[in-house]
C-alpha cells in the first residue's frame, strides 16, 4: 500500500467526509461544489443522485430488447437444396449437433450465459445500492467490475453474423443474411453496457457506512 | 513507514493537488508514486489506482504505432475467402462492417464499423497525440486533456478484440458448407489483438494525468 490513507479521528475518510468531491475519471478531488473537474474536464457531482434512475432506464431497455433478440432469427441461410432460418440458441444447438461443442459454448456463453448474468447482476447491485445487501461490498465492487468488462464482450454474435453475411455469398450455392434478432441484440448489448456506465459505485460503500457508521479497522 | 503513522494525517494537511480518491469508492489517499513496477491499491476496495511502469510512455507510444499501422494494413487486405462448389468469394474488413445493407440494418453496420475499425484507430490517434509531447518532455498540445478523456470514454466502445474471437466462431460456423482460406489480414488482426490488450494494461491512466496537469499549471 503506497498510498497514504487520509483519517480524521482514526475513521477512514472519504472524500465527501473531507467536503471533497472526486472526479470520477482521473481521481483527482476539488472543493465540494465544483461543477467540472479542473484536470479533465469531466462532470463532477459527488454522487450521482439519478445514476440509480439512469441504471434501471437502461436496464429495462436492455431487457425489453433482449426478448426479441431471442425470438427472430439471427442468420437465414440458403443452400441449393435448403432454406434454415437459426435464433441464437438454435443456432447453438445446430453446432453442438455438428460435434463444436466448443464454439455452442462460446456462442451459448457470449449470447445467453453472459446478457442474462449481467442483467441479474446489475440488477442486484442497483437493489444493493439502495437497500443494502448482506454481501460484502468488496465483492459486489469487484462484481461491478466484472460486469463492465465482460459487457462488450456479448457483441461476439452480432461480428459473427456480419462476417458470415459478408463472406458466404456464393450466388445460388450458398448465402447468410443477417435476421432482425442481430439489430435487437445489438441493441440491448448497448443498452446493458451504458446501463453498466451509468452505475455510480460509491453507491455501495455508501449504504454500507450508513449502516455502520462507527466501525473503524 | 506503517499505514498507523500514516493515518494521523488529516484532509486539512494536505495539499488538495496530492490527493487522491478512489473512483469505486470514494475513499481518500495522499497520492505517492509507488516504485516502478509498484502498484498502488485501495485499501477499501481494492481497486488499483496507480501502477506506472518503467519507460511506460515510450512502450505505449511504439505499440500504439504498431496498432495504428496494423488497423490501416488490416483494412485493405482480403481477410477471409471461401469457396464452395467452383464458387469464391473474398471478404474485407469493411465488407464485413457493411454487411448490414438493408433498410434500417444500416444502422447496425455503422455500430460494426466504428466498433472494430473507427474506435479503436481514433484511440490510437488520440493517445498518440497525448503522449508523445509528454514523453519528449514538451509542453503538451492544444487540448490534450479533452483528446484523452475522449479516449478514455471510448475505451469500452473498442471492440477489435471481440471481433477477431468472432472470426474464430464464424468459421468453424461455416466449416462444413464451403472451404475457408485466410487472407493476410487475418494474421494482421490476430497480431493487433494481442497488442491492444498489452497496450491498455500498459497506461497508468493517473500518471498521465498527473504529466498533463503539469504541463499546463
Amino acid at each position: 500500500m503506497v498510498c497514504m490513507e487520509i483519517a480524521r479521528a482514526g475513521k477512514r475518510l472519504t472524500a465527501r467526509d473531507a467536503g471533497l468531491v472526486a472526479c470520477r475519471r482521473c481521481a483527482r478531488v476539488w472543493p465540494m461544489g465544483q461543477a467540472r473537474c479542473g484536470r479533465c474536464g469531466s462532470h463532477l457531482e459527488s454522487r450521482d443522485a439519478r445514476s440509480l434512475q439512469k441504471v434501471w432506464a437502461w436496464w429495462i431497455a436492455g431487457v425489453i430488447a433482449y426478448i426479441p433478440a431471442n425470438l427472430y432469427p439471427m442468420l437465414k441461410t440458403n443452400t441449393l437444396v435448403s432454406h434454415t432460418e437459426n435464433t441464437i440458441i438454435g443456432g447453438a444447438v445446430e453446432l453442438a449437433h455438428h460435434g463444436s461443442f466448443g464454439v455452442a459454448a462460446i456462442i451459448l456463453i457470449a449470447s445467453v450465459l453472459i446478457p442474462v448474468g449481467k442483467f441479474l447482476a446489475i440488477a442486484f447491485l442497483a437493489i444493493g445500492a439502495r437497500r443494502g445487501s448482506s454481501v460484502p461490498p468488496r465483492t459486489r465492487t469487484h462484481m461491478f467490475e466484472i460486469v463492465e468488462f465482460i459487457g462488450r464482450w456479448s457483441m461476439i454474435d452480432v461480428f459473427v453474423v456480419a462476417i458470415l453475411s459478408s463472406l458466404v455469398q456464393l450466388s445460388v450455392v450458398a448465402s447468410i443474411q443477417p435476421g432482425p434478432a442481430a439489430m435487437t441484440f445489438a441493441l440491448s448489448v448497448i443498452c446493458t453496457m451504458l446501463s453498466a456506465q451509468a452505475f455510480d459505485p460509491r453507491l455501495i460503500w455508501d449504504a454500507v457506512r450508513r449502516q455502520q457508521p462507527r466501525k473503524t479497522s | 513507514m506503517t499505514t498507523e503513522t500514516l493515518a494521523r494525517t488529516t484532509p486539512e494537511e494536505a495539499a488538495i493537488e496530492d490527493l487522491i480518491a478512489c473512483p469505486h469508492c470514494d475513499a481518500l489517499y495522499l497520492a505517492q508514486m509507488p516504485a516502478k513496477g509498484g502498484r498502488a491499491v485501495c485499501s477499501h476496495c481494492h481497486t488499483v489506482l496507480i501502477a506506472p511502469r518503467t519507460k511506460a510512455g515510450k512502450k505505449m507510444i511504439a505499440l500504439t504505432l504498431t496498432v495504428m499501422i496494423l488497423v490501416v494494413a488490416a483494412l485493405f487486405f482480403p481477410f477471409l475467402d471461401i469457396n464452395a462448389g467452383g464458387i469464391g468469394n473474398s471478404t474485407s474488413i469493411l465488407d464485413a462492417a457493411s454487411s448490414f445493407r438493408s433498410g434500417y440494418m444500416v444502422f447496425l453496420s455503422f455500430l460494426v464499423a466504428a466498433a472494430i475499425i473507427f474506435v479503436p484507430l481514433l484511440r490510437t490517434v488520440l493517445i498518440l497525440y497525448v503522449l508523445i509531447p509528454v514523453v519528449r518532455d514538451r509542453p503538451a498540445l492544444p487540448h490534450a486533456r479533452r483528446a484523452f478523456r475522449l479516449s478514455q470514454e471510448l475505451k469500452p466502445w473498442a471492440m477489435a478484440e471481440v471481433f477477431a474471437i468472432g472470426c474464430a466462431v464464424a468459421l468453424v460456423k461455416v466449416q462444413d458448407l464451403a472451404h475457408i482460406g485466410f487472407g493476410p489480414a487475418f494474421w494482421m488482426f490476430s497480431a493487433l489483438v494481442i497488442l491492444v490488450l498489452i497496450n491498455d494494461n500498459f497506461l497508468c491512466t493517473w500518471s498521465v494525468w498527473k504529466s498533463l496537469e503539469l504541463e499546463n499549471d
